[in-house]
């Protein structure tokens, strides 16, 4: 294995078991409010300081990290879901199926992507519980984020209902849910797993821009997005450095998930 | 053959963009508190106010009726009015399009210059540290988001241009890099080099025309990367232009303003797309 691809392996392993391990590393949790140090500098009691409501910021961004990492993936594999769906569906049967499906996922892209999530954030309610704010932002990333993937699934799909082994499959009788259940979707899984891991990097910075500008996980809960806000109220970057970890971790997993990307490109290929 | 795929281009654009300010549409008229008008809550309103008002509103309802007023209005060049700042969405588009053209245009530019030199130079040197050095920088602001990227612009105050240049240059430069090692790999390169050749000769002779049309190929993506990267850019530098409208639009459920927008940026993003397809398709026949 390239030793680029074991480090994204290591980093992303120690980011992931530091933010599942948040119950206990920082057991008062992340919306503790310490009234008496607000604003606080990194200390002994607060590793990272304290945001200016009294509330550990370390604890908040393994939290937030626990938020990001774990629901990014589940947002990718309902994306990669529907795009097997729509896409392998539309590729395999062909025909007007396939021109109408490519139609619906060319009119998506046509938008931009961020424009698109914003607009469509934006119409979700957005005065509700933290929790319910959470499922809403990851759930419309996975419900937005299938086109892209759809279109290279239906051109595999569409290759691969007029190979050799599928014809000579249909010659022998197969009906067509057991062709493609058992003869096409295998050969896509390869591409599969690489829209889906391509998929989370993708998020993982959607969620992170929703944030930013508001339309992200809702307070108290923390995401990588709402970390990141705190920059906005920054004067200048020497200030408060201990404010860019957010940032400085989200860089790390996106680029392991970059490294680890390409070796799933290469098998997809 | 060029007439036929221009006007194939022409009436996917115009479906497109129909489709396009119907979804915006449908997905304003289903959203949450769609119905409910701040203006109805003043006190200072008399029933029957309030009641023409909700009556004003219904007339939105039917999302089919509304979409074909829409058109028919539209065709006769009124977009409407914008709900929630009180202005014709004609007026708001006029006003603030300059900037963000500037914008898109000024950031473009950056990222286009920045992507080819370091893409250009990479491939001429073919110094392995060099091809890591420019793949890092790249690859370290592609895993950026575009909000902060914004938000450090206005920290170290410079322009949001800047901003958007370094959104969209490092996928410019990935493609155009990957596209220039494939070319080099061959076979007449090979020939070239070892009938001795120059490096320079052999890049903007022989490498550059193959990888040109698959590059100009990008050219559309990048202007729709540039407008989608107008939003956090404009909505955080305080900005105002077509990308701040957006988000305000957005964020106040305003109907009228909303589909305008997403016809305006469907139409901008299409025909960019179209454009660099029809020279894509130009150059690949002068070189046939």
């Amino acid at each position: 294995m390239n030793l680029w691809r074991k480090l994204a392996w290591v980093a992303l392993a120690l980011v992931l078991s530091a933010s599942i391990s948040a119950t206990w590393l920082s057991p008062s949790g992340y919306a503790k409010q310490y009234r008496d140090v607000t604003n606080a500098v990194p200390s002994r009691s607060h590793w990272l300081g304290t945001d200016d409501l009294g509330r550990d910021r370390f604890a908040r961004v393994l939290y937030g990290t626990r938020i990001s990492l774990l629901l990014a993936p589940a947002a990718a594999l309902i994306s990669t879901l529907m795009a097997a769906f729509i896409g392998g569906l539309a590729g395999y049967l062909g025909g007007a199926w396939a021109r109408l499906a490519m139609a619906v996922t060319d009119l998506f892209l046509s938008l931009p992507w961020l424009f698109l999530l914003i607009t469509a954030r934006a119409l979700m309610p957005l005065n509700v519980s933290p929790v319910v704010s959470v499922m809403v932002t990851f759930m419309l990333l996975g419900l937005l984020g299938w086109t892209s993937a759809a279109r290279v699934l239906c051109a595999t799909a569409g290759s691969l209902r007029t190979s050799d082994f599928v014809r000579q499959a249909r010659a022998a009788g197969l009906s067509g849910g057991r062709l493609f259940w058992i003869h096409v979707m295998p050969n896509l899984r390869p591409v599969l797993y690489a829209q889906f891991w391509i998929s989370i990097p993708v998020f993982i910075l959607s969620e992170a821009n929703l944030g930013i500008l508001g339309l992200g996980v809702a307070e108290p809960m923390p995401s990588w997005g709402s970390l990141l806000k705190e920059l906005e109220g920054m004067v200048s970057v020497g200030e408060e450095p201990w404010k860019f970890v957010p940032l400085i971790l989200l860089v790390v997993v996106v680029t392991s998930f970059q490294l680890l990307l390409s070796r799933q490109e290469e098998m997809a290929a | 053959m060029l007439k036929w795929k221009i006007a194939g281009h022409v009436l996917t654009l115009a479906a497109t963009l129909l489709l396009g300010g119907l979804l915006a549409a449908v997905l304003v008229r289903f959203s949450p508190g769609f119905d409910v008008d701040e203006q109805q809550l003043d006190p200072h309103l008399s029933s029957q106010s309030v009641e023409a008002l909700r009556e004003a509103r219904k007339q939105d309802h039917n999302i089919v009726k509304f979409y074909f007023s829409y058109m028919k209005r539209a065709a006769h060049g009124d977009l409407g009015t914008s709900l929630a700042l009180g202005q014709p969405v004609r007026t708001l588009l006029r006003d603030r399009a300059p900037l963000t053209g500037r914008l898109l245009a000024a950031g473009l530019a950056l990222a286009w210059t920045l992507a080819l030199t370091l893409a250009l130079s990479a491939a001429w040197l073919r110094l392995s540290i060099y091809d890591t050095l420019t793949t890092v920088v790249s690859g370290t602001f592609l895993c950026i988001p575009a909000a902060v990227l914004a938000l450090l612009s206005v920290l170290w105050n410079v322009p949001g241009s800047l901003a958007i240049a370094l959104i969209v240059f490092p996928s410019i430069y990935r493609y155009t890099r990957n596209l220039l090692v494939k070319a080099y790999a061959l076979p007449h390169i090979i020939t070239a080099r070892a009938k001795g050749l120059g490096e320079a000769r052999i890049l903007f002779w022989h490498v550059v025309p193959v990888a040109a049309p698959q590059i100009l190929a990008v050219a559309g993506v990048s202007v729709s990367m540039a407008v989608g990267a107008a939003i956090p850019v404009e909505a955080l530098c305080g900005l105002a232009g077509i990308g701040q409208l957006a988000w305000q639009a957005a964020l106040a459920r305003d109907l009228p303003l909303l589909v305008n927008i997403t016809v305006l940026v469907t139409l901008v993003t299409l025909l960019a797309n179209s454009g660099a397809d029809v020279i894509g398709h130009m150059v690949r026949s002068q070189r046939a």
